[in-house]
């Protein structure tokens, strides 16, 4: 019993780490433009193919490498030309085009790639058990734990310390002051969207060696990373990263307790949440409302 | 528009509706695919009284329309119940699940909105996903079809009569979206158009706004409940497809494209979208790009709909 309860808190951090990344980038745009990615999926489906599809030339260590970049210079495309005309207006329509191109992905990735799930080969070394007792500790597992907690340092650090994330973080509180100190703030949506979408990328490639590659694993990731933003709060990166953790965890212990929940928990959760703290764990008060 | 031209458009709506079954084969359609513009169609307009009228940005209304469909398939299936009971219960249950939910949210503004209704409508889409034994799980509710109505007298064969049930179902439309319009027109529209267009303004004189956004949000689930149990009733079948979170994103583009600002809008979206889906989904396997680029070009060229763009400058 112990070692299923711990087997599903591990595998619910896990999965709680995908939702994070994604919903990291969303957060990222979200706070900064003002806009809900749904296509957010999408790239992350599209970094995962990518791989599989780079992976016999360049190997899984380049493919980690440059699917994500590739990913993010689709997502800069798609920004300047349909996501920049829409900044600044009804948050309706950055919504529907986004909507439209999460369908656009999903289908395209079922025509180039197929609509059968595909085998995503990882390094043989990675995926052999390191304990014979915690059978769940796969190498692999631990690297994208690893993998996931250098990126998510990486971002933190990005904003921290350099002059973009200072940037970005000044236009989360108000752009407009930004734009007037003379900085390019095109062009600094347009990176921290390419920033967003690069991560997405990079968490579609750790998904696909982990949940194998199929056109609706980007579909299914969306909603929760919503959640991990509510029950975070809203216009907090850090709050971002706890609640896509706690819901990870949250639906992996009721995966033993009552399978059939694991799902519907977490909307439960954010049902609580805004029950009880309408701004979410960490959201500051009267952010975006 | 002038009271005359409106009244026109009215008429001209009705008349169209009234003949649909008998010329739709014309144009290549069938009576089915009648019945279910003028359900999305029930459906949109239910969403726009809150998109369009109130304002408010939701993109969680399939829950509701979902509650609707597994409402009256379960009354049918497992209570017993006649058509119009079945329908009743389903309309209650979807409306209760909207006032608690409604409740929790009305407080969020803008994509906040949009995003709390599109994350809680996930709650029963996966309810019904998974508890098989009752909702029948990704295969849907099978096993029960709509009952033909008894009036005493005459029995009003909606099962085994197609253009039976198309006029139980606009009659069921008119009934609805005349009582929409007679709220819109009544001061608690007008209330809602108020806070549409200025809610700090509207505060300040006092209305109770939360209070409104959430009435107006229970009235639009309420209604869009209505079209989702006459859905399931026209396909004798409902799976969780019909609560999931496309659904709604197809509702907000139905309204869009026909135009928000307008009352029959949203109608006129439902009917080119739902025609446009039977008609994609029927030539090519890859119906999901098409339809996803309908919403990307709605939204760059097209923002204020069909009829937005027909009325020219004079935006409502």
């Amino acid at each position: 019993m112990t070692q299923l309860l711990l087997f599903n808190v591990f595998n619910g951090l896990i999965v709680g780490a995908f939702y994070a990344l994604m919903a990291l980038g969303l957060s990222l745009i979200l706070n900064l433009s003002g806009i809900i990615n749904f296509a957010h999926g999408g790239f992350l489906a599209l970094g995962a193919y990518l791989a599989y599809t780079l992976i016999p030339w360049i190997g899984f260590w380049g493919a980690l490498i440059v699917a994500p970049l590739l990913t993010a210079a689709l997502g800069l495309v798609v920004e300047r030309v349909l996501i920049r005309p829409l900044y600044g207006g009804d948050p309706l329509y950055s919504l529907l085009l986004t909507f439209g191109l999460a369908y656009i992905f999903e289908d395209l990735s079922r025509l180039v790639w197929g609509a059968q799930g595909l085998p995503f080969a990882v390094p043989r070394w990675l995926t052999t058990p390191l304990s014979s007792q915690f059978f769940f500790l796969t190498g692999y597992r631990l690297f994208m734990i690893a993998i996931v907690a250098v990126a998510v340092g990486g971002l933190f650090a990005i904003l921290g310390y350099t002059r973009l994330g200072m940037r970005i973080r000044a236009g989360t509180r108000d752009l407009d002051t930004v734009a007037t100190l003379g900085v390019n703030t095109r062009l600094l949506r347009s990176l921290n969207f390419g920033l967003g979408i690069y991560i997405a990328g990079l968490a579609g490639v750790l998904a696909a060696g982990l949940l194998g590659l199929s056109p609706t694993i980007g579909s299914s990731l969306i909603m929760p990373s919503f959640v991990a933003i509510i029950v975070g709060g809203l216009g907090s990166l850090l709050g971002t990263l706890l609640g896509g953790l706690l819901i990870g965890v949250a639906s992996g212990l009721t995966a033993v307790f009552l399978p059939a929940a694991q799902e519907a928990i977490i909307y439960v959760m954010m049902g609580l949440v805004l029950l009880a703290r309408p701004r979410g764990l960490l959201g500051e008060e009267g952010r975006l409302h | 528009m002038t009271p005359a031209a409106r009244r026109i458009v009215d008429l001209a709506v009705w008349a169209a509706l009234a003949t649909m079954p008998f010329w739709m084969a014309a144009i290549g359609g069938y009576t089915e695919l009648a019945t279910r513009i003028v359900v999305m169609g029930l459906a949109a307009m239910a969403l726009n009284f809150l998109l369009g009228f109130t304002g408010v940005l939701s993109f969680g209304h399939a829950a509701y329309f979902g509650l609707g469909a597994y409402g009256a398939a379960m009354g049918i299936k497992y209570l017993g119940l006649g058509t119009l009971p079945a329908l009743a219960l389903s309309v209650v249950v979807a409306t209760l699940a909207a006032a608690l939910i409604g409740a929790l949210i009305v407080r969020r503004r803008g994509v906040y909105f949009a995003m709390v209704t599109i994350a809680f409508g996930q709650v029963f889409y996966f309810i019904a996903f998974r508890w098989n034994s009752v909702t029948g799980g990704d295969d849907g509710l099978t096993g029960w079809h709509r009952l033909p109505i008894d009036f005493g007298r005459a029995t009003l064969d909606i099962y085994g009569n197609d253009r039976a049930f198309y006029y139980f179902a606009l009659a069921i439309f008119a009934l609805s979206v005349g009582a929409m319009a007679l709220l819109l027109n009544a001061p608690f529209g007008r209330t809602l158009l108020a806070i549409r267009e200025n809610e700090r303004r509207a505060r300040f004189l006092g209305l109770p706004v939360e209070r409104h956004i959430w009435l107006s949000f229970v009235v639009s689930c309420f209604f869009v409940s209505v079209a989702g149990g006459l859905f399931a009733l026209l396909n004798n079948f409902t799976d969780p497809r019909a609560l999931r979170f496309d659904l709604s994103g197809n509702l907000v583009i139905m309204a869009v494209l026909g135009g928000m600002r307008a009352f029959w809008g949203p109608l006129i979206g439902a009917a080119v979208f739902v025609a446009l889906q039977d008609y994609v989904s029927s030539h090519t396997e890859n119906w999901m790009s098409v339809i996803g680029l309908v919403f990307v070009l709605v939204v760059r060229f097209f923002p204020r709909g069909v009829l937005g763009a027909l009325r020219g400058g004079a935006a409502a």
